[in-house]
C-alpha cells in the first residue's frame, strides 16, 4: 500500500528497553528495540508470547502495569517525547493521537452501558465542547463506517447483544473516532474466526487507505501478517531479531528464527503430504534468559560466538536488518573479497 | 500413511440437542444428523468456525455427552443405538453399552492442556490414574516403568513425573495431556483443538509428534481444529461443518484443490497464507453477517442465509448430504442437477 505521504516519519522508537522488577528478579521484557514508522504504514510485529510484543505496544500507550517500567530509551511520536509526558498530556495524547485495540472485544466492552454511550463517552472525553447531540451523530458515523447496519437500534444495545466480529467492528470504531494517527492492533483478530478475521482484516485494509493512519499490528499469525503489513518486525526473548519489507522478510528471511518459523508451518500450495520441520526446544524463560544470542540454544546454526555475545545488526537488503552471527561472518567474508 | 480398508468407527444421523429450561422446543441444535466413517489408522480432520458443533460432535462420538438420537458403532459394535423417526422422534428406547471397557480404547486430548490437568496432581499421578483405573500395571514397579515409557515417549524427562502442572510451558502440558491419552493404550483418539492454544513454533514439534505416535501405535484420530492448513496437513480426509450439520466431505487435497460446497470455498477463501505475493493476487471470498444461532436454524440449507448464491430451493429444503465425485460428499442444492 504506497500512499503520497509514506516518506513522513510518524513514530520513531530507539533502544526501548522495558523491565518488570517481579519478587523473582528482573524480567527484561523488551530488551533495547529500535524502529521507525511513518504515516500510511502499516508493521506487523511477530513473534510468541512472552516475546514482549504487546508490553512494547504499551509502552507507546502509556499502559504498562506495575511493576513494569520503562528504564531506557526514547519514544518520538510526531517529533514529541513521548515518554517525558505528564499524566495529563499522555491522557490527551492516548485515544487523540494514538489509539488502541485489543484481542479480546468482550472485556473491553462495559457490559452495563450501551454501545452508543460507550462510544460517545469516548468522544467527548477528548472533545469537551461537542454536544451530546453531535457526539451521538458522530458515533452513528463511525458505526456506519465500520459497516454495522441497523445503526439507530445498534446504538441502544449492550455489548453482549453483539457477536465476537461485531464487538471488534465497535471497538475499532471507539479506536478511530478522534481521528488518531497511530493505531496499535494487539492480536485484533486471534480471538475470531477465520471467516470474521477475513472481514476485520478487508474492513482495516480499506480504513487505513481512507485515513492514511499508521498501523502497528502486533500478531503470531504469519498470514495474517502477510496479508495486511508493509513491513515487520519479528520479535524474540524481547528483542527485534529481524525487521524489513514484508517481501524480503517473506521470501529473504535472514535469520534462523524466522526462517524456522515459515518452515514449520504447513506450506499452501502444499499438494502432497510433507513432514512439518519444527523449531526445537522451548521459549526462553525470561527470568534466566541466556548469555549471547537469545535463540542460540534453539538455533541448528548455533555457533560459539553465539553462546557468548549478543549478535549485532546487519543491513542484509534494504531497510532489512537481521540480528545474528551468521550475517555478520558473510558481511565479513565479502570485506575481505 | 499406510491404512487398512477396516472401518472402526461410524456414525449414522448423530443429533446433540442442548435443551433450555423454560424454553419450548429442541433446544441448542448443536449436532444435526452428521453421519461418517473412519478407517483404521486414518486421521480425520474436522472444520468448520466456533460454534459449529465440532467439539460437541467429537464428545457425543466418546459419550461425554449423551447422544439425542442416531447411532454410533465402534469396531463393528454398536456403542449407542437410538433411531429416528421420519419426524426425526426417536423411535422406542436408546440402546446402549457400558462405556468403561471403551474409554479405555477411545481417548480424548484437550483443547486447553493447562485447564485439563488437575493442578493439585503430580504428572505422574495424572497419567497413573488413567493406569489404575483400567487395571493396566500388575504392580507399582510395572506401573512406574509405564508412566516413565510414556513420558519418554512423549519427549519429556522421567523426573517430570513429580511435578505439577504448572511447572510446565504449554506445550509440555499438551504432552502431558498426550501421555496421560496414550496410558491407556487407546485405538482411537479425538484430538479436540490439541495445537490452538500453543505457540507458533511448538505448534509444529506436537503436529510431528502426533503423527509419529500414529506411525507406531497404529492409531486413529479424529482431528479437530479451525486451522485449515494444519488439518489439511495431518488428516486423510477432512469433513467440513457448519451449524451442526456436515456440509463437505472429502480426500484432504482433493477437498483443498477442489471444494464443491460454497461454504468450504469462503472457508479456504479467507484462511490468510503466509504469502505476501499470493495474498495480494487471490480473490478473497467475505461472508457477509455471523454465523446464526443453532437454537433457532434458518430453513432449509443452513447455510442459506449467508450464501452468495442461495436460491429460493435452499431456503425451502434441507439439501442431501450425497457423493457427488468418488469419495467427495457435500450437501448442496446447486450441486443437484
Amino acid at each position: 500500500m504506497s500512499q503520497q505521504n509514506t516518506d513522513k516519519k510518524l513514530l520513531e522508537v530507539k533502544d526501548l528497553r522495558v523491565s518488570f522488577f517481579t519478587p523473582a528478579g528482573e524480567v527484561k521484557a523488551v530488551g533495547g528495540i529500535s524502529y521507525d514508522l511513518n504515516y500510511g504504514e502499516v508493521m506487523g510485529v511477530v513473534g510468541e508470547s512472552g516475546s514482549g510484543k504487546s508490553q512494547e505496544a504499551y509502552s507507546i500507550m502509556g499502559l504498562l502495569q506495575s511493576p513494569g517500567k520503562v528504564i531506557g530509551g526514547s519514544i518520538t511520536f510526531e517529533g514529541q517525547d513521548v515518554l517525558s509526558f505528564s499524566k495529563e498530556e499522555m491522557t490527551a495524547f492516548r485515544g487523540n493521537k494514538v489509539a488502541m485495540i485489543f484481542q479480546n472485544p468482550m472485556t473491553c466492552l462495559n457490559p452495563v452501558y450501551t454501545i452508543g454511550n460507550q462510544l460517545v463517552e469516548a468522544l467527548r472525553a477528548h472533545d469537551t465542547a461537542i454536544s451530546k447531540e453531535e457526539a451521538e451523530k458522530r458515533a452513528m458515523e463511525m458505526m456506519e463506517m465500520v459497516g454495522i447496519n441497523n445503526v439507530e437500534k445498534r446504538m441502544k444495545q449492550y455489548p453482549h447483544e453483539f457477536s465476537g466480529g461485531m464487538r471488534q467492528r465497535v471497538m475499532i470504531a471507539m479506536g478511530l473516532i478522534c481521528h488518531p494517527q497511530l493505531l496499535i492492533a494487539d492480536e485484533p483478530t486471534t480471538a475470531l474466526d477465520v471467516t470474521i478475521q477475513a472481514q476485520i482484516l478487508e474492513l482495516m485494509k480499506a480504513l487505513q487507505k481512507k485515513t492514511k493512519m499508521g498501523i502497528i499490528f502486533i500478531t503470531h499469525n504469519l498470514g495474517v501478517v502477510a496479508d495486511i503489513c508493509d513491513k515487520v518486525s519479528v520479535m524474540y526473548a524481547g528483542r527485534i531479531v529481524e525487521q524489513g519489507p514484508v517481501d524480503d522478510i517473506f521470501y529473504q528471511p535472514a535469520h534462523p528464527y524466522t526462517i524456522g518459523l515459515l518452515r514449520s508451518m504447513p506450506r499452501v500450495d502444499a499438494e502432497s503430504y510433507e513432514r512439518l520441520i519444527p523449531i526445537e526446544g522451548t521459549p526462553v524463560d525470561m527470568l534466566n534468559p541466556p548469555e549471547g544470542c537469545p535463540f542460540a540454544p534453539r538455533c541448528e546454526k548455533c555457533m560459539k560466538i553465539c553462546l557468548k555475545k549478543m549478535p549485532p545488526y546487519v543491513e542484509v537488503g534494504e531497510n532489512h536488518r537481521s540480528a545474528c552471527w551468521l550475517r555478520v561472518q558473510e558481511l565479513m567474508d565479502k570485506e575481505e573479497k | 500413511m499406510e491404512k487398512e480398508e477396516k472401518i472402526l468407527l461410524e456414525i449414522k444421523n448423530l443429533r446433540k440437542y442442548f435443551p433450555i429450561k423454560g424454553i419450548k422446543g429442541p433446544g441448542v441444535q448443536a449436532v444435526q444428523d452428521v453421519s461418517f466413517y473412519i478407517k483404521k489408522g486414518e486421521t480425520l480432520g474436522l472444520v468448520g468456525e466456533s460454534g459449529c458443533g465440532k467439539t460437541t460432535l467429537g464428545r457425543t462420538i466418546l459419550r461425554l455427552y449423551e447422544p439425542t438420537g442416531g447411532c454410533i458403532t465402534y469396531d463393528g459394535v454398536p456403542i449407542y443405538d437410538q433411531p429416528l423417526g421420519p419426524d426425526g422422534k426417536p423411535l422406542g428406547k436408546a440402546s446402549a453399552v457400558n462405556m468403561l471397557p471403551y474409554r479405555r480404547k477411545m481417548q480424548i486430548i484437550f483443547q486447553d492442556p493447562s485447564a485439563s490437568l488437575d493442578p493439585r496432581m503430580t504428572v505422574g499421578e495424572i497419567i497413573g490414574e488413567a493406569i489404575d483405573i483400567h487395571k493396566l500395571a500388575a504392580n507399582k514397579q510395572e506401573r512406574a516403568d509405564m508412566i516413565k515409557e510414556l513420558l519418554k515417549k512423549v519427549g519429556l524427562n522421567t523426573e517430570h513425573a513429580n511435578r505439577y502442572p504448572h511447572e510446565f510451558s504449554g506445550g509440555q502440558q499438551q504432552r502431558v495431556g498426550i501421555a496421560r491419552a496414550l496410558a491407556v493404550k487407546p485405538e482411537f483418539i479425538v484430538c479436540d483443538e490439541p495445537i490452538s492454544a500453543l505457540d507458533v513454533s511448538i505448534q509444529s514439534q506436537v503436529v510431528n509428534m502426533l503423527e509419529d505416535m500414529q506411525q507406531e501405535m497404529g492409531l486413529t484420530y479424529l482431528f479437530i481444529a479451525h486451522d485449515l492448513s494444519v488439518v489439511r496437513h495431518i488428516s486423510n480426509r477432512i469433513g467440513v461443518m457448519y451449524l451442526g450439520s456436515l456440509v463437505e466431505l472429502g480426500e484432504s487435497y482433493e477437498l483443498n484443490r477442489h471444494p464443491i460446497h460454497p461454504y468450504t470455498q469462503t472457508l479456504l477463501s479467507a484462511v490468510p497464507v503466509p504469502d505476501p505475493k499470493l495474498s495480494r493476487t487471490r480473490q478473497r471470498i467475505v461472508l457477509e453477517g455471523d454465523i446464526p444461532s443453532p437454537m433457532n436454524p434458518p430453513s432449509g440449507c443452513r447455510f442459506h442465509t449467508r450464501c452468495p448464491y442461495a436460491k429460493e430451493i435452499c431456503s425451502q429444503k434441507m439439501p442431501e448430504f450425497k457423493e457427488h465425485e468418488p469419495g467427495h460428499w457435500a450437501a448442496c442444492h446447486l450441486l443437484d442437477k
